[in-house]
């Protein structure tokens, strides 16, 4: 079984982002990078499926920069077994993201593609199930346990309320959840090996993808300051403020 | 050839993940084996399986080869969590890079991969009760009797000797030779009969780490665990691994000096006096900005002097000069960050009495700091003759 595995490099999860003044994005300049978190939960999960012997092979693909490399060799010394990179310096939204990881299905043909349910930058939660959509696979989304067995993919999803069990029909499309696993970090003799592991690079023009951008973004803003809270005496003055002021109760 | 690019990609994605390991596996725990002077078992573990152990060692024997310069900040990050990790390490690595220097091939072959993996741990037992800076002073004997030496003596403050499994002990094998450096050999001892693990020894800091006496009597080593496999250069041996022995201390100091800054910057932060954050008292402001400079001074110092050791001349002057000034800097600057933080930083409570605990043995271990200014005037007159 082969695992296609996404991964987008994006702001370091302890960064603290800042607004450009211009209101066009944030700063990236001089910011530490990092997979996507939710990416290498998909990472650990395509690791840990070869590790039980069910896949045989793990390509991890990401899509812009020439410094997604890097991320990619992150997921190379996690234990992904060679690369994909499609350059390209344009900004790449989720359906650009979506058809260009569908092209790559066409050529590496796997039999699951495991991506982040959402990338902790633009928190579009969309990518997935746009490639499901496009290529008619079956998807389960949200996953936080898989389950391969005999061509079949039981993936319990986390939906509000609970949990919902699915069971698909592979090939499939699944995007984990944060309870999935806790990712491993790469041990620094298997960063060495990573080094010699093949990333293989194209672009969206030899994809044959239009990558035009969909959607326009007018403006980005930091959220509103927190404002400080207030203490109230007792129980019952909590009540009327819910009630009054609030309008809570 | 990697690129430059290349190589510093190659090392932020080692260096992300010591700092995922020491987030993960040892900042949570430190604290309380700090406080109970328990051997941290899970930790080595964990820098097993990370692969610490073979850090510096060549690729063909199993290890990473990484260079000093990434070395170093390894160093600096494990110590500005917990120092004593630190050590498990190092003097196993100083151990190791004496085989891999100056070793038979047999004994490189033998002991450097199993040195990689962590599997054999060791440290290198130099100090004895009467002498620690003036190495030539050793008393520890060993008497060559056919294939083997006989060793007889007393080795102290010997890191990881209760928990390591081997250990590269300088020893005089000619007791009578002028000069005494010629009398003096590095012998391979694995654990085992005639050689006796004493007290462990109770320290101010640096604690968790094994840090014990040993006893050799009549301790029969064979002869082919000598060091190159020729007597009379134990102590150039040592002494060129001791120049990344010093380079490792000086990115422990900056470690720990670091680690105090960020301590302090973000208390001073959150920490009211007089209506408003004491990091808007001048005071402060003034005791901040010399521990940043101390730190970024302490970096660079120690990142020369490991560019220096990378070039494989010698650098026994860089080395001191970064262990000088570093160590200097963790002692300044955890004096500093127990001021700023008042009561809480002398409080078990908080990792500053720590840091403060632990700064003082990096000015007095691997050579002192008196002897480290003594080391770098000389090389400045021989290097500077008129």
């Amino acid at each position: 079984m082969k695992v296609l595995v996404a991964v987008k490099r994006v702001i370091d999860a302890y960064v603290k982002v800042r607004v450009k003044a211009d209101q066009t994005g944030v700063e990236t300049a001089n910011v530490k990078m990092s997979m996507n978190p939710f990416d290498e939960i998909g990472v650990e999960q395509a690791v840990r499926l070869k590790e039980a012997g069910t896949a045989s092979e793990i390509v991890a693909v990401s899509l812009g920069a020439s410094q997604c490399q890097e991320t990619i060799r992150t997921a190379l010394a996690m234990g992904a077994d060679r690369g994909i990179l499609v350059e390209t310096d344009a900004e790449l939204q989720p359906l650009a993201v979506a058809k260009l990881l569908k092209a790559v299905v066409a050529d590496e043909k796997p039999d699951i593609v495991i991506l982040g349910k959402q990338a902790i930058d633009d928190d579009s939660n969309q990518t997935g199930q746009m490639l499901a959509a496009l290529l008619g696979w079956a998807q389960g989304t949200f996953t936080s346990k898989l389950v391969i067995d005999d061509g079949i993919a039981t993936c319990t999803r986390e939906v509000d309320g609970g949990l919902e069990t699915v069971s698909l029909k592979m090939p499939i499309v699944m995007t984990t959840d944060l309870r999935l696993n806790e990712p491993r970090y790469a041990s620094l003799p298997n960063i060495m090996k990573a080094k010699r592991k093949p990333i293989d690079v194209k672009t969206p023009d030899e994809l044959g993808v239009d990558i035009g951008p969909r959607i326009s973004v007018l403006k980005v803003v930091a959220p509103a300051k927190r404002e400080a809270g207030v203490k109230v005496a007792d129980a019952a003055e909590l009540v009327a403020r819910l009630r009054d002021e609030a309008g809570v109760i | 050839m990697d690129t430059i690019e290349d190589r510093d990609a190659h090392e932020a994605l080692i260096l992300d993940s010591v700092d995922r390991f020491l987030e993960r596996d040892v900042k949570p725990f430190a604290h309380e084996l700090e406080a109970n002077d328990t051997y941290p078992d899970e930790i080595v573990d964990k820098m097993k399986e990370l692969g610490l152990f073979g850090a510096t060692i060549a690729p063909e024997y199993g290890g990473l080869g990484l260079p000093a310069t990434t070395y170093s900040k390894i160093v600096e990050r494990v110590s500005a969590v917990w120092m004593s990790v630190s050590g498990i390490f190092n003097s196993h690595l100083i151990m190791a890079a004496a085989v891999e220097r100056f070793g038979t091939e047999a004994q490189k072959q033998r002991y450097l991969p199993r040195f990689a993996t962590g599997e054999l741990r060791g440290a290198i037992a130099l100090t004895e009760p009467d002498c620690g800076t003036d190495l030539q002073a050793i008393r520890t004997q060993a008497r060559r009797d056919g294939d083997v030496y006989v060793v007889n003596g007393t080795k102290t403050w010997i890191t990881n000797s209760i928990h390591g499994h081997i250990l590269a002990v300088l020893v005089k094998t000619d007791a009578n030779a002028e000069p005494r450096h010629k009398g003096m050999s590095l012998l391979l001892v694995e654990k085992g009969a005639g050689l006796r693990v004493g007290r462990k020894l109770e320290k101010l800091g640096y604690r968790g780490i094994d840090t014990a006496e040993l006893l050799f009597e009549d301790c029969r080593v064979p002869a082919e665990n000598l060091i190159g496999g020729e007597e009379g250069k134990g102590l150039r041996q040592i002494m060129s691994g001791l120049e990344l022995g010093r380079i490792n201390v000086a990115a422990r100091g900056v470690g720990i000096a670091r680690a105090c800054l960020d301590e302090a910057v973000a208390y001073s932060q959150t920490r009211k006096t007089f209506g408003k954050p004491i990091c808007e008292h001048q005071s402060i402001q003034i005791k901040l900005a010399d521990m940043a400079t101390q730190v970024e001074a302490a970096r660079l110092l120690t990142e020369f002097a490991a560019k220096a050791y990378d070039t494989g001349r010698r650098c026994d002057m860089e080395a001191g000069m970064a262990k000088l000034f570093a160590t200097e800097a963790a002692l300044f600057n955890s004096l500093e960050a127990m001021r700023i933080h008042g009561a809480y930083g002398y409080s078990k409570e908080f990792n500053i009495e720590r840091y403060y605990r632990d700064a003082p043995l990096l000015a007095i271990g691997e050579g002192t700091n008196e002897l480290q200014r003594i080391v770098i005037a000389r090389q400045l007159i021989k290097r500077n003759p008129v």
